[in-house]
C-alpha cells in the first residue's frame, strides 16, 4: 500500500486514538479516526447517549476590524452581520455564479466574525476570502491555533453542564459562549452534524489533551465514547444534512439543494446573489431529495435514480440509515420528480430498487432542539 | 488478527475450509476489519455455479461495498441464510457463523492452488 502518511496532518488527539484503537484512514489531508468499536455501535452510542468526535480538522479563519460583518454578510448567503453576540449562524458561502465555494458556520464573535470551514475546502477558502477583503478587514487563520471536540447526544448537555457549569444548559440551538483568554480560551456552541442534542468545544492545542481527559471524565457515568467520522456520516445522512463535496459544491447552488432558508434575498448585496434571486423566480430544474429505499443494496454516491425505467436524478450521498433501518440516500432528482411520497427507483449494481422521496430529514426522532427550518418550496 | 493454519486463502481476502469434495468459503478477519460492519451481503442460489476468482456475490459495509471471489470452481451446494437476518456474523465470527457458501469443488487441484496461511499472512506484511 502507497505511504502517504508520512505527509498527513494530525489532530492534537492523535495519541488518544490511537490508544483507543481507532482505525486512522486518510481525510482531507488530515489522519483521522474513521472508527473505533464500529460505526453501527457509534452511531447507536450517539443517537441514545452520547459521544465524542474530533473534529479538529475543521478550518478557523477570523475576520476582524471595523469592516468584519458587513465582509461577512457579503461573502456569505444568511446574514450574518445584524445577529446578536453569541449567535452561530450556518451558511453556504457562493460564487458569482452561485454556486457553492462551501458551508460553514459563522460565529458572532463580539466584533468579529469566526468563520468554521470545511477541511478539504480550508486553503481555497482562505485565498476566497483573502482575495476579496476590503481594507478594513484583517483575514486571521487561525486553524493551526484551534482543537475542535463535537460532544453529540441527547446525554451532552449533562457531561458539559458538569465540566462548564449551568452556562451550558441555558445554550440555546445555535448560540454560544466564549470565556478565558490567550491560551485558556474556550468557544462551547450548542451545535452538531448529528441530528441530536449537543455541542461543539473549541480550545486552543495547549488545552487539547487536558480537555479530551476532562471530558470523558465527566462522561463515564454516561458510558461516553469516542465516535469516529464513519459515523458522523451516517448519523449526518440521516438527517438530510449536505456534506461538501458529495451533496454540494461549486456546480450546485443553494435553491438546488435544499438551502434556500439560508439564503437572504433581503440582504443588501452578497456575492452569488444575482444568479440566486434569478434560479428564486424562475424555479430550478434539480432538487437534492431524501431517499428511504426498500431493499438491502445500499445506494451509493453516483447511482442513477429512475422513474419507470427513465434516468431522473443521481445519488450523491448514500448509506445504511442505521437508526431507520433501511437503506437511504440524497439524489438530485428533477423538478417534476422532487414530491414526497413519489415512488422512484434507484439503479443499485443493475437492480433497480424500489425508493421513496421523503422530506430531509430521514430520520426524524432526533433529540436535536432545531427550530424546523423555513421551508422555501 | 486471526489466520487459522487449517485453511487456504486468497489473495482477495477469502479463505476456503477443504473437506472432501467441499469447500466452505467466507472472507477473512484482515477482509471483515478493513470493510467495517457489514449490512448486507448477496449470496449466490443453492445450484448455482461459480468459477474459480469469478465474482459470485457482493458484500455491503456501511461506508463500502465490495465483490467476493470464488476461491474454486463449482456447485453451490449450500448458503448461510443466517447472514440475511444477521450480517454482522461476518464481523463477529469471519471463520465460523460467518461462512458465505459451500462449494462442491469440481477440480480438486484449484484448491491446491490456493495459499496456505503462512503465504495468507506473508502477503497481508506486505500491506502493513
Amino acid at each position: 500500500m502507497l505511504d502517504t502518511t508520512s505527509t498527513l496532518k494530525r489532530t492534537p488527539f492523535y495519541a488518544r486514538h490511537l490508544a483507543l484503537g481507532a482505525k486512522m484512514v486518510p481525510f482531507a489531508g488530515f489522519e483521522m479516526p474513521i472508527q473505533y468499536e464500529g460505526i453501527v455501535a457509534e452511531h447507536r452510542a450517539v443517537r441514545g447517549g452520547v459521544g465524542v468526535f474530533d473534529v479538529s480538522h475543521m478550518g478557523e479563519i477570523r475576520l476582524r476590524g471595523p469592516g468584519a460583518k458587513a465582509y461577512a454578510n457579503r461573502l456569505v448567503t444568511n446574514e450574518v452581520a445584524t445577529v446578536p453576540e453569541g449567535k452561530a449562524v450556518y451558511t453556504p458561502m457562493c460564487l458569482e455564479s452561485g454556486g457553492i465555494v462551501d458551508d460553514l458556520l459563522v460565529y458572532a464573535s463580539g466584533r468579529d466574525r469566526l468563520l468554521v470551514v470545511n477541511a478539504a475546502n480550508f486553503e481555497k477558502d482562505l485565498a476566497w476570502i483573502r482575495a476579496h477583503a476590503p481594507s478594513d478587514v484583517t483575514v486571521q487563520d487561525e486553524n493551526e491555533d484551534t482543537a475542535q471536540l463535537a460532544v453529540q447526544g441527547p446525554g451532552a448537555e449533562a457531561v458539559l453542564a458538569r465540566l462548564y457549569g449551568d452556562r451550558v444548559k441555558s445554550l440555546e440551538f445555535y448560540t454560544f459562549f466564549e470565556e478565558g483568554s490567550g491560551r485558556d480560551w474556550r468557544l462551547v456552541s450548542r451545535t452538531g452534524y448529528t441530528g441530536e442534542d449537543g455541542f461543539e468545544v473549541y480550545v486552543r492545542p495547549s488545552r487539547a489533551l487536558e480537555t479530551w481527559d476532562r471530558i470523558f471524565e465527566a462522561g463515564a457515568p454516561a458510558l461516553i465514547r469516542p465516535i469516529g467520522l464513519g459515523a458522523r456520516d451516517t448519523l449526518r445522512l440521516e438527517m438530510g444534512y449536505c456534506l461538501y463535496g458529495n451533496d454540494i459544491d461549486e456546480t450546485t447552488n443553494p435553491l438546488e439543494a435544499g438551502l434556500a432558508w439560508t439564503v437572504r434575498f433581503d440582504k443588501e448585496d452578497f456575492i452569488g446573489k444575482q444568479p440566486l434571486v434569478a434560479a428564486q423566480r424562475d424555479g430550478v430544474g434539480r432538487k437534492l431529495v431524501g431517499l428511504v429505499l426498500d431493499g438491502e443494496r445500499i445506494p451509493r454516491h453516483g447511482f442513477e435514480v429512475s422513474a419507470q425505467g427513465r434516468a431522473v436524478g443521481t445519488v450523491t450521498s448514500g448509506s445504511m440509515g442505521i437508526s431507520i433501518g433501511k437503506p437511504v440516500a440524497m439524489a438530485y432528482t428533477d423538478k417534476d420528480h422532487t414530491r414526497r411520497g413519489l415512488k422512484l427507483e434507484v439503479r443499485t449494481r443493475g437492480q433497480e430498487t424500489p425508493a421513496t422521496v421523503t422530506g430531509r430529514p430521514m430520520y426524524t426522532m432526533g433529540s436535536v432542539r432545531a427550530p424546523k427550518p423555513r421551508r422555501a418550496e | 488478527m486471526k489466520v487459522p493454519k487449517d485453511l487456504r486463502y486468497t489473495k482477495e481476502h477469502e479463505w476456503v475450509r477443504a473437506s472432501g469434495q467441499e469447500a466452505e468459503v467466507g472472507i477473512t478477519d484482515f477482509a471483515q476489519g478493513e470493510l467495517g460492519d457489514v449490512v448486507f451481503v448477496e449470496l449466490p442460489q443453492v445450484g448455482a455455479r461459480v468459477t474459480q476468482m469469478k465474482s459470485f456475490g457482493t458484500i455491503d459495509a456501511v461506508k463500502t461495498v465490495s465483490d467476493l471471489f470464488a476461491p474454486v470452481s463449482g456447485e453451490v451446494v449450500a448458503v448461510n441464510t443466517e447472514l440475511k437476518e444477521n450480517p454482522a456474523l461476518i464481523n463477529q465470527s469471519p471463520y465460523e457463523k460467518g461462512w458465505m457458501i459451500r462449494i462442491r469443488v469440481a477440480n480438486p487441484a484449484e484448491i491446491e492452488s490456493l495459499l496456505s496461511a503462512d503465504a495468507y499472512e506473508k502477503a497481508l506484511g506486505a500491506h502493513a
